[in-house]
């Protein structure tokens, strides 16, 4: 989306502000911090002037029959939580992609550093069971707050259920 | 009343209800996960603040839905809690609000959605490239185009596809003529809200004569499906720019009408100017996009922030607000419609001709008349509507400007003929994240007019 740059102009500018391992996806810059330094490199981002938080989802990479491409270094996990920052000034997109492993399944909100993150972060946690933590209400906001299960994960099977009305009697 | 007047006297109540009938934020009780190896947790002070004055009512949604289990008890100092919608006509679908009131005045609010989720992008993993189209044009109802876009821009971009000019072209025609039919439903709707009968008739009326159009083109009203990854479904219809140039000619002319009715009318700019104002500072720290970004003075604008079609070769102009009230917005989206028109006669005079798909048999149909006559041409043809194409391993991000805001996909392919995983960055989801923080300090009667103007749609909202 972004012609003018070259990419080799980006990634030097990209390396100004993190040393996280940097690639790009058809021209769009990625980077692939750890977990735990996901909130640092997200605040430097912040810091230099990504003013806003344009999307944040998560990918469950169960059943994916290419092993994706990551840099030396970053561990393929089963979730991938997924930020897109935006930069009006200069119009610079960057995706910020995060392992999470299935056996413990929380990483850091970014409710602090963007706080319209909430409703997305709350979107992750519903439909794939990822807490955000410190995130301030950390509920279901798609389905109903009594529901079984996390459905975009890749091991809930397509209409399993078909209706799910609170006090029912399911088949689970 | 002039509208710094009108501002100060919204911001003065808001300062004196802040700190009152606050729930307690209890962190811990809320996030059950691990801490362990993450970064520390810090409620730094305007964290704090963000929590308590961003006018999020944060309760489980099940509070209060039963009116049996509530006690009615009001008395001075004493806050209420009350449901606006699921079913209210000015909530535009199914949207419950839970709003905190004090007296007349809203304190907190907490949008409550969901009633609509039929789990659209998990479907998307279940059909393929080819029929994906029709999943997402069904998910913002009133502009269909935009969805469909979207999707196959990031669909071409997985592909490394480029598409003939012509086939940019219409597309760019059929997204803008879907901008302006967006928008008049819009006034039409908000005009109902604010009790306007007449503007909901003009906006409904204006609507038909695009949709009308839309029939001719692609063959539905609505959910259109006529953008397809590779190019559109079908060239334009013979005559397509008479039909073009004489809605154009009558809407121009009944957006006078729309002035004279609504935008210098007292009552309606009483019950707009100065209600429900956001900040640009506010409104980006709550990724708000579209309208109501630029309604408060951010002039962000995708077609010109980064142009995708043909954007970058016609002529318009990104339309900001000043105050960023309901006003502003109301205004900003009738000098949308005017630019839409300035983009849409560019398009009349400068169509190119050629093809309107990629001639590619891997992406796209081949010609209908080719299958009678070449057995390589039924193969591709039977080949891409059973199996469909498999765009090589990867992902994207690819963001259009739909009339409310920044419509994203984010597409992951595992190299199979399905999406691995569809995400849409939803404009009106995300939008909606900013109505706690307009309604707050505000009246309860100006709730329906704020709401109405961050105009969200419900089936987008969620998917």
């Amino acid at each position: 989306m972004i012609p003018d740059t070259s990419l080799a102009e980006r990634g030097l500018e990209i390396a100004l502000i993190t040393d996280a391992p940097l690639t790009f996806s058809r021209g769009q810059a990625v980077v692939h911090p750890s977990r735990e330094s996901y909130f640092d490199t997200v605040a430097k981002f912040k810091g230099a002037n990504y003013v806003t938080c344009s999307d944040l989802c998560a990918v469950d990479y169960l059943s994916a029959k290419t092993a994706r491409p990551l840099p030396e270094g970053v561990r393929p996990e089963r979730f991938e939580v997924v930020t897109s920052l935006l930069c009006l000034e200069k119009m610079r997109r960057i995706r910020i992609r995060v392992q999470v492993p299935e056996s413990d399944l929380t990483i850091a909100t970014l409710f602090s550093l963007y706080p319209g993150t909430e409703n997305m972060e709350r979107e992750v946690f519903d439909l794939f069971g990822i807490t955000f933590v410190g995130h301030p209400d950390m509920t279901r906001i798609l389905m109903p707050p009594d529901w079984e299960g996390h459905p975009l994960r890749k091991d809930y099977a397509v209409g399993r259920v078909p209706v799910q009305f609170r006090d029912a009697p399911g088949p689970r | 009343m002039s509208d710094e007047k009108m501002t100060a006297s919204v911001v003065d109540n808001a300062a004196q209800h802040g700190s009152e009938g606050e729930v307690a934020f209890d962190l811990a009780a809320r996030t059950g996960g691990t801490t362990e190896g993450l970064a520390p947790l810090e409620l730094t002070p305007e964290v704090q603040q963000m929590i308590e004055e961003g006018g999020v009512l944060r309760l489980p949604e099940e509070n209060d839905l039963d009116p049996r289990q509530s006690e009615v008890r009001f008395g001075a100092g004493e806050t209420m809690i009350i449901n606006l919608g699921p079913q209210h006509p000015s909530t535009h679908g199914v949207l419950r609000i839970m709003l905190e009131l004090e007296g007349e005045t809203v304190l907190r609010s907490k949008p409550i959605i969901g009633y609509l989720h039929t789990g659209m992008e998990k479907t998307a993993e279940e059909l393929t490239y080819v029929q994906g189209t029709t999943n997402v044009t069904r998910m913002d109802y009133l502009s269909p185009i935009s969805n469909e876009l979207v999707f196959c821009l990031a669909v071409e971009r997985l592909l490394e596809v480029e598409i003939p000019p012509r086939a940019i072209w219409i597309r760019m025609l059929m997204a803008e003529l879907n901008r302006i039919c967006s928008h008049v439903t819009w006034a039409a709707t908000n005009g109902m809200d604010l009790a306007s009968t007449t503007m909901m008739i003009f906006g409904f009326r204006e609507r038909d004569l695009i949709l009308s159009f839309f029939e001719k083109t692609a063959g539905l009203r609505m959910n259109t499906n006529y953008i397809r990854p590779g190019g559109v479904a079908a060239d334009l219809p013979d005559g397509w720019e008479d039909d073009v140039e004489v809605m154009m000619d009558t809407i121009e002319s009944r957006l006078n009408d729309y002035d004279e009715l609504l935008t210098g009318q007292p009552i309606f700019r009483e019950r707009t100017e100065g209600v429900g104002v956001l900040g640009p500072d506010l409104a980006l720290a709550l990724s708000a996009t579209g309208p109501l970004l630029r309604a408060s003075g951010v002039a962000y604008d995708i077609r010109r922030a980064e142009p995708y079609l043909a954007y970058d070769e016609v002529d318009f102009d990104v339309i900001v607000g000043s105050v960023g009230d309901t006003f502003d917005r109301y205004a900003v989206r009738m000098n949308e419609i005017r630019e839409s028109i300035r983009i849409v006669r560019q398009v009349l005079e400068r169509m190119p001709s050629g093809d309107y798909r990629v001639q590619d048999a891997k992406v796209t149909p081949p010609p209908r008349g080719r299958i009678d006559e070449s057995m390589e041409a039924l193969i591709h043809h039977f080949k891409l509507y059973t199996r469909g194409f498999e765009p090589p391993e990867g992902e994207v991000y690819v963001a259009v400007e739909s009339p409310r805001g920044e419509l994203g996909c984010y597409l992951v392919s595992d190299g199979s003929n399905k999406p691995y995983r569809m995400h849409m960055r939803a404009p009106s989801f995300v939008n909606l994240q900013s109505v706690p923080a307009l309604l707050r300090g505000g009246l309860m009667a100006d709730a329906i007019a704020v709401l109405s103007s961050v105009d969200p749609v419900l089936g987008e909202v969620d998917r």
